[in-house]
């Protein structure tokens, strides 16, 4: 283990910028430049920009690849066309999430895995692992690519304006190779913040240079650069889930409320297979906690970890929280017994040290975006 | 950033105005309220209470953590400041000036108080 934070291919460049750096996840990344809820505003309204180099890349290979990622993986990879993407996650024997991930299929036989940066290298390990016995072939490319990622109304002009790619024709969660500001890119439709938007695999060496082209390109379209404090609140109020805090290796996806990503109906076993059977009966039969939205009806925040409680009795956990900067309220995201995990369930509130301050229940997401 | 000469300074990070009849204005410095980031709600002492210099006496949250207040010397809140409780941004974008928390009848304050200039070395800004 190294004690020191490794640094992206941009560092010197977020220091020229005055960013607010932090360690995450192993990495010395940006936390924010000037006010995360300025950042955040940006990228509901505007556009935002984020070095995201710290994501994990996996590529595997072969003439059975495919074969490897249907069983190792609980989606459908099969399914997965060229230039498409895929949200899927990777299990334990017991079910248990070790992580959630973005597949892409870059070619007939070539997949690109990207995982969360502090489970990249678990993730490699058991991939590598699952690969016994498979014709595939799994490679390590955490330090091959950098990610920029621009995301927000304005990201497909912004975009649009440094290539020549088919962006119009480029769906969400699809992916194609292309040139952006004369280097080399793969393009891809995705993003954490619930807005349209693009997230770019470079060559670390080109990351500066593409960085800077878009920063150009966004300029006059009020585009800045994010960082991970904003990208926080805006997946927060997306719904979506973040490892480590909606997602752990003690939750199946029936647990987290995605049991949709896993796919029994695919051809041969998988890794969790049998475990994840009994999770989905279990999740119909006897219905775990559920995650659910919470608002705050005063100012106090509420952080994961704090109780939610109802009657005197604690019936959940806050898992995330922040002032939303676009409800103007704290928000939370808990998982709650079923009995008051209905929207409008009266009643609940949240511990906050000490003081039970009133939530109301809310249905996921906070926010979602006008099409 | 520049640290107003004429002010003290606590190592933890709070300023304090010179006495005027006896009474000193007490706000964060420029550089907590950036470590801390946008603040989104600010808990102050109220006028009546007493605070002890060391001692919490509030909370300040931002978006990422939520922080405890310390006053930087003993005495009796005469007024804590409406506006950042309003609007707690004040305390990022004018931490010395229209963001300052409250106002305290001094009876007591420490002796290591820093000068500008001793906090600018402390905190490195």
């Amino acid at each position: 283990m190294s004690t020191s934070p490794r640094r992206t291919a941009l560092d010197a460049l977020h220091r020229s910028l005055g960013a607010t750096m932090t360690d995450f996840a192993g990495w010395d990344m940006p936390l924010r430049y000037t006010s995360e809820r300025d950042e955040h505003q940006a990228v509901r309204t505007r556009a935002g920009l984020f070095d995201l180099s710290h994501m994990g890349e996996i590529t595997v290979t072969g003439p059975q690849a495919v074969q490897l990622l249907d069983h190792a993986l609980v989606g459908n990879i099969s399914t997965v066309g060229p230039g498409r993407a895929r949200y899927t996650m990777i299990c334990r024997e017991d079910g248990g999430i070790v992580d959630d991930l973005i597949v892409y299929r870059l070619g007939d036989t070539e997949y690109m895995v990207v995982a969360n940066a502090g489970n990249a290298q678990v993730v490699l390990d058991a991939l590598t692992e699952r690969a016994a016995g498979f014709e595939a072939t799994v490679r390590d490319d955490r330090d091959a690519y950098a990610l920029i990622a621009v995301q927000g109304p304005e990201s497909p002009a912004i975009l649009a304006s440094v290539t020549d790619a088919d962006l119009d024709g480029l769906k969400y969660y699809a992916g194609l190779p292309g040139t952006v500001a004369g280097v080399p890119a793969l393009i891809a439709r995705t993003g954490y913040t619930g807005e349209d938007g693009f997230e770019l695999f470079v060559e670390p060496q080109h990351a500066e240079k593409l960085w800077l082209a878009l920063t150009e390109a966004g300029r006059e379209k009020g585009l800045v650069p994010c960082g991970l404090s904003c990208r926080d609140t805006l997946r927060l109020e997306a719904g979506m889930p973040l490892y480590g805090h909606e997602l752990t290796t003690a939750l199946t996806p029936f647990d987290a409320g995605l049991g949709r990503v896993v796919k029994f109906e695919k051809a041969g076993d998988f890794v969790g297979r049998e475990a994840l059977r009994a999770a989905a009966d279990r999740a119909e039969t006897a219905p775990p906690r559920r995650l659910v939205g919470l608002v705050a009806e005063g100012r106090r925040v509420p952080r994961a970890g704090m109780a939610v409680v109802a009657g005197g009795q604690v019936v959940g956990e806050v898992t995330s929280g922040a002032p939303s900067p676009t409800l103007g309220k704290p928000i939370a995201m808990a998982y709650v017994d079923a009995g008051h995990a209905e929207p409008g369930t009266a009643g609940v509130g949240v511990d906050i040290r000490g003081s039970h301050e009133p939530y109301e229940v809310v249905a996921l997401p906070f926010y979602k975006r006008r099409k | 950033m520049s640290n107003p000469q004429q002010l003290r300074f606590s190592k933890e990070h709070e300023w304090l105005s010179p006495a005027e009849d006896g009474v000193s204005t007490i706000g964060i410095t420029e550089f907590a309220a950036n470590q801390l980031g946008d603040v989104v709600y600010a808990q102050l002492p109220e006028a009546g209470d007493t605070v002890t210099a060391g001692e919490t006496c509030g909370e300040l949250e931002s978006t990422k953590s939520v922080s405890d207040l310390y006053s930087p010397v003993t005495g009796e809140v005469v007024e804590s400041n409406q506006a950042v409780v309003d609007d707690p941004s004040l305390v990022n974008t004018a931490p010395f000036e229209g963001g300052w928390l409250f106002k305290v009848r001094v009876s007591e304050e420490p002796k290591d108080l820093l000068s500008a200039d001793e906090y600018t070395e402390f905190s490195g800004n």
